[in-house]
């Protein structure tokens, strides 16, 4: 179908006053549109109604609004699935944050909107990615313990046919062997009997629910929607395909015998929070009279594990009472760091008072003996502030931590890394990757590793405060203690949030639609595969290991891995990957349209790509706070930057630019990037064309990469002026004259 | 129907619209973003809520399940799971859809009042723009402080006829299959806490006004300074579990304020190397990761941590320097320290401890919420229900919107 683009310019917003509207018009009608109207208020009834009519009557079939950013007005907009919609940012990116009336504004306007033509030429509208396969629905929860069996219970109830996979013979996990329970209901104050067998009753009862004890997943093989999975059990092998997975494999206790400081294995009376349970259960505490917990044993401990584990203060509050209920005479000491029984808890903590429980601050346990069948603990007390004694113990518990199940396992060494060790740039780009341990429970077939990645010791949780279930793996998510420390409240919620996202997956994909942070995006990368050379780089620096490979190295995409980001794109040198509306012909046009005053009008000219996520808004807000900067800058939104081809920056170089700067997000420890490290990646490479720059006699410092987070707006300004100035000193572009 | 367009209500609400449910957000403020929109910077990562809010705004422009009306409240809530009756009553604006967020009417306004987002700590004119990032973004008229149609310049001003100074409340009902109750927080009101001067002194700030003081957008353009004179900070002090875990205010602890204490300490130390900064402890509670934050901050700023609940806080007439009045338990001392600042760790108020939900579900001792509801199709998620952290309260978000798509599914069974 030929593109009938409709120009439509809002001279509202102070538009009309800065800018001369027929000038841009003009524009419009080089640009040889199908329709060029202007407008008062777009926004308005009647604008949209204007709009609406030429496309009715068949005179436009892509639409390219200049006026305010995309950002707003969002809705009002939107012509339906068929109509290709570009907005051409001219209020505050022009008049808002320029001189009103001045050649150097105008100038920008109207090459915002050859820009803007550029883009909607080479747009096409998405077609959603329809596997050839069926997509299936079902949910698979890999861990049978509290956090596994609510996720397959929310997932069932939802209407989910749902497969629970358990390692061990029976479902109930570690919480199964607990003699009583913590509260996780008002008034937080009373233990509870066991309510594990009643959930297990509840799986049981559940026609939605497949249940595979004693088994174990050997591979998972796919992608979300047609995940391809191998189940042993015993000497059977069971095929399930589904469609999205939730990881709920919890912890283990950490490992007690590095407790020996503490006394264990020194002294059979010093146990574990696990071995007080059991002894609980079986009635094996008759005769204790004085009990010890030593809180933190392991935990908060820079030699053992240097976080806190979250759940053994109330554990050891409830382990208190449970003993108080046993033998309400018995003497019950805590020894703690800090308690934290946080939020509702407190009242759970102020039950331990009343009912007797005593509790120590300490800053340092010495040593735990045994003296005469007796347990004696020495401790630097921080209260007294000195070195006391604690004696008469008949048993002493460690509160000793959880450890996740996804953290056991050596770490996974990429073969491209060991082949490649002599070629330093390789080995840089893999080396920020984030690590991942091969703990032999989803056996993925990816090119990237096998299980999720880990975030930190040794927990496979998102870095993102907002989005808690982004795991790096489309479709799968962990939950419960096996990606962070979390007590039996926490993670019931935790579970039944991942069965939503687990339900949403599969309902996304069925149609076609990304997930989040592109969530309802339409658009997947392209291979064109004559083209390719083999190297690698869109299979390495995926983001979420979409893409496979086969043994000759050529790239396999799995599309509803894919959360269209756009840095496969941006990492193949041969640029053969590009979406419908999104592609590297599509900027370098846009490059290409800008027009370049030559060297002697001394306006020279910088280009910017901004990451649409957080630099385009820092961008937007100051111009809704009429923060002026410099106007010889033209800026391109990108997806991610990472999506930044390199060609772009050769575009733009011999296209006559003076400079580019690239803003995009936060990247290295706590990255704000929300592709992981797009920005990093953007950043590599451009290391490597400082050295083609050099090589072209262009001054390498011509290109810049900059992070800014989404409240910099106040600071744009300054740091563009500081780029231009710096361009300034080098001078005119010398490609300027072979335009 | 999600009730909050708060961290926790939005994220019920997309999350519930992302699996395919119809999606009412039914907020108070004139804008959705709620608390965490005038929070500087998120612990442990140190990054800006915005940029979270953002993505969330964007999957709900993108996405046409979602409708939000702002401005409006529940009044009453009839029917039952999968058929309830909601009413509710939308506060006049008194700016429709065709305002631009030009800001021509700004220059024309002439009245002037107290502006809640900073908690009042400057002054917005009678028709604002509640903040740069308000979603939606559109301007809003203070019906308390506008003269209304005797003064009228902003309508005079505005061209596109976007002001309508007649606008009146008006009740609209809605049939939804289930409710996600995410009204949020209020902070404990400091006042009652009167031996510690808030209210009396203009130094004594709670935790939510420093986020302000340090925002770039903030009062002081991120400036932190004392709010009496505008000088520079030597000597600040964090009380903790102000009005938290104390029988005669709040009684559990509201999980988030040690890590909040944590972070404004690296507010303080980003702008004055040299301050010194006082916390108040009775327990830190960095739970889980949190530790890493706790100890980065411990080894990396200087922190002067006192175990003990001080008693209170005076001011010293002579310099203007504030007294905090304390026990010391590691050293058994009781001690009167001097600060050019003290804020108090103010907890977590769930709204409902004042505003309940117009059904009869079941609350705690504290006004929270009850994990089961009591009343099957309304689920609280996020603050209104437990005190948690941002990260929590998405989880908790995601967990209620599961619960409640259930809960339309058994409806659907059932019809």
């Amino acid at each position: 179908m030929d593109k009938k683009i409709g120009l439509y310019i809002c001279t509202g917003c102070g538009l009309e006053e800065a800018l001369d509207i027929n000038a841009l018009t003009a524009v419009g009608n080089e640009e040889k549109v199908a329709v060029c109207k202007t407008c008062q208020q777009l926004c308005s009834k009647e604008g949209k109604e204007l709009i609406k009519q030429d496309i009715e009557n068949g005179e436009v079939n892509a639409v390219a609004i200049a006026g305010c950013s995309f950002r707003v007005n969002y809705d009002v907009f939107d012509f339906g699935p068929e109509i290709l919609v570009e907005r051409i940012n001219l209020r505050e990116h022009v008049v808002w944050t320029h001189t009103p009336n001045n050649e150097d504004t105008q100038m920008m306007a109207e090459d915002y909107i050859r820009m803007g033509m550029a883009k909607l030429k080479r747009m096409e509208l998405p077609e959603p990615y329809v596997p050839e396969e069926e997509v299936v629905k079902t949910i698979m929860v890999v861990g049978g313990g509290l956090t596994g069996m609510t996720a397959a219970l929310e997932s069932a109830k939802a209407g989910y046919k749902t497969v629970l996979v358990e390692k061990e013979n029976k479902l109930g996990g570690w919480a199964a062997n607990l003699y009583k329970m913590a509260p996780v209901t008002e008034p937080f104050t009373e233990i509870a009997d066991n309510y594990i067998p009643d959930i297990i009753k509840e799986i049981e009862a559940n026609s939605n629910i497949t249940v595979y004890t004693s088994s174990k997943v050997i591979t998972t093989e796919g992608a979300p929607g047609m995940f391809y999975v191998t189940i042993n059990q015993g000497s059977k092998e069971i095929s399930e395909k589904v469609g999205s997975i939730v990881q709920a494999t919890g912890a283990k206790p950490y490992e007690p015998e590095n407790l020996g400081h503490l006394g264990y294995g020194k002294s059979d009376k010093v146990i574990t929070q696990a071995m007080f349970e059991e002894m609980a259960k079986n009635g094996k505490l008759s005769g204790v009279e004085k009990i010890a917990f030593i809180q933190c044993a392991g935990s908060r401990d820079e030699n053992h594990l240097p976080y806190c584990s979250a759940a053994c203060c109330v554990e050891s509050l409830k382990q208190s009472l449970a003993f108080k209920g046993i033998n309400p005479k018995g003497i019950v000491y805590i020894f703690y760091r800090d308690i934290r029984s946080a939020g509702q808890y407190e009242h759970f903590y102020e039950k331990a008072q009343e009912s007797g429980v005593n509790f120590i601050k300490y800053a340092e346990i010495d040593d735990v003996a045994e003296n005469s069948g007796k347990m004696v603990i020495t401790l630097d007390d921080v209260i007294l502030g000195e070195k006391v004694e604690a004696s008469d113990f008949d048993l002493v518990v460690l509160a000793n931590g959880m450890v996740s199940t996804a953290s056991f396992g050596e770490e996974m060494v990429e073969e491209s890394e060991e082949d490649e060790k002599q070629d330093s740039e390789s080995q840089e780009s893999i080396a920020n990757k984030p690590p991942v341990i091969q703990a032999d429970i989803l056996n993925l077939q990816y090119r990237q590793g096998p299980e999720i990645p880990i975030l930190k010791h040794g927990f496979p949780d998102s870095n993102y405060i907002c989005f808690p279930y982004e795991t790096r793996r489309t479709g799968i998510y962990t939950a419960g203690s096996v990606r962070a420390p979390m007590d039996l409240l926490e993670t019931r919620e935790d579970a039944t949030g991942a069965a939503l996202k687990a339900v949403q997956c599969v309902e996304n994909v069925s149609v076609g639609m990304a997930l989040h942070p592109r969530s309802g995006d339409l658009s997947f990368p392209e291979f064109n595969m004559n083209r390719c050379t083999q190297c690698k780089r869109c299979t390495e620096e995926c983001p979420f290991g979409a893409i496979n490979e086969d043994e000759k190295a050529n790239p396999l995409p799995n599309p509803t891995r894919c959360r269209r980001c756009g840095v496969c794109m941006g990492a193949c040198p041969e640029r053969i990957i590009s979406f419908k509306n999104y592609n590297v012909p599509m900027v370098g046009n846009m490059i290409k349209n800008i027009e370049i005053p030559e060297e002697d009008e001394e306006k020279p000219r910088i280009l910017i790509f901004a990451c649409e996520n957080d630099a385009i808004p820092a961008l937007d807000m100051a111009g809704i706070n009429k923060y002026s900067y410099n106007a010889w800058v033209r800026i391109i939104p990108v997806r991610c930057l990472g999506s930044l081809n390199l060609i772009w920056i050769n575009d733009a170089m011999s296209k006559g630019f003076d400079g580019v700067l690239l803003m995009g997000c936060k990247h290295g420890e706590d990255y704000q990037c929300h592709f992981m490290k797009g920005s990093e990646l953007a950043e590599y490479r451009l290391s490597k064309v400082s050295e083609t720059l050099d090589r072209l006699g262009l001054e390498s410092e011509r290109v810049k990469a900059t992070q800014v987070t989404i409240m910099d707006y106040d600071k744009i300004p300054q740091m563009i002026e500081d780029f231009t100035e710096e361009i300034d000193e080098l001078g005119p572009n010398p490609m300027k004259d072979f335009q | 129907m999600v009730v909050g367009g708060g961290m926790s209500g939005l994220t019920a609400a997309v999350e519930a619209a992302e699996i395919g449910a119809e999606v009412y957000i039914v907020e108070k403020r004139p804008f959705l973003g709620g608390r965490v929109a005038q929070v500087n910077q998120y612990f442990p990562k140190l990054c800006p809520p915005n940029c979270g809010l953002e993505i969330n705004f964007q999957r709900i422009k993108k996405n046409p399940k979602i409708n939000f009306i702002t401005n409006s409240e529940v009044e009453g809530i009839s029917g039952e799971e999968g058929n309830f009756n909601v009413t509710v009553k939308t506060h006049p604006r008194y700016v429709n859809d065709n305002c631009t967020a030009c800001g021509k009417c700004v220059e024309a306004c002439p009245t002037e009042r107290e502006n809640d987002f900073n908690f009042g700590m400057d002054k917005t004119s009678a028709i604002y723009l509640p903040h740069e990032f308000s979603m939606p973004m559109r301007y809003v008229i203070d019906g308390d402080v506008c003269k209304g149609t005797s003064c009228n310049k902003c309508v005079e001003a505005c061209p596109y006829n976007a002001i309508d100074l007649n606008m009146e409340a008006k009740n609209t009902v809605f049939n939804v299959g289930s409710i996600v109750w995410a009204a949020g927080w209020n902070p404990y009101d400091a006042e009652n806490i009167s031996y510690y001067g808030f209210g009396q002194y203009a130094d004594v700030v709670n935790n939510v006004m420093m986020e302000r003081l340090a925002a770039p957008n903030g009062p002081t353009k991120g400036k932190i300074v004392r709010p009496s004179d505008g000088k520079e900070i030597e000597n600040i002090a964090f009380i903790q579990c102000a009005g938290s875990r104390d029988e005669n205010h709040l009684h559990c602890c509201s999980s988030v304020c040690c890590l909040a204490s944590l972070k404004h300490a690296t507010y303080v130390r980003e702008q004055y190397p040299d301050a010194k900064i006082t916390i108040y402890f009775i327990d830190i509670r960095a739970r889980g990761k949190f530790e890493d934050f706790y100890n980065k901050v411990e080894s990396e700023i200087g922190l002067n941590f006192i175990k003990g609940k001080p008693g209170e806080v005076k001011l010293d007439n002579e310099n203007g320097k504030l007294i905090v009045h304390s026990e010391d338990q590691l050293t058994q001392t009781v001690t009167d320290e001097k600060y050019d600042m003290v804020v108090l760790a103010t907890g977590m108020a769930p709204v409902t401890r004042k505003s309940k939900v117009p059904a009869n579900i079941n609350y705690d001792e504290d006004g929270f919420v009850a994990s089961d509801s009591g009343m099957p199709g309304i689920y609280a998620a996020g603050c209104v229900k437990h005190p948690m952290d941002v990260a929590s309260c998405v989880r908790d978000a995601t967990s209620a919107a599961m619960k409640a798509f259930q809960s339309a599914v058994r409806g659907q069974d059932n019809g």
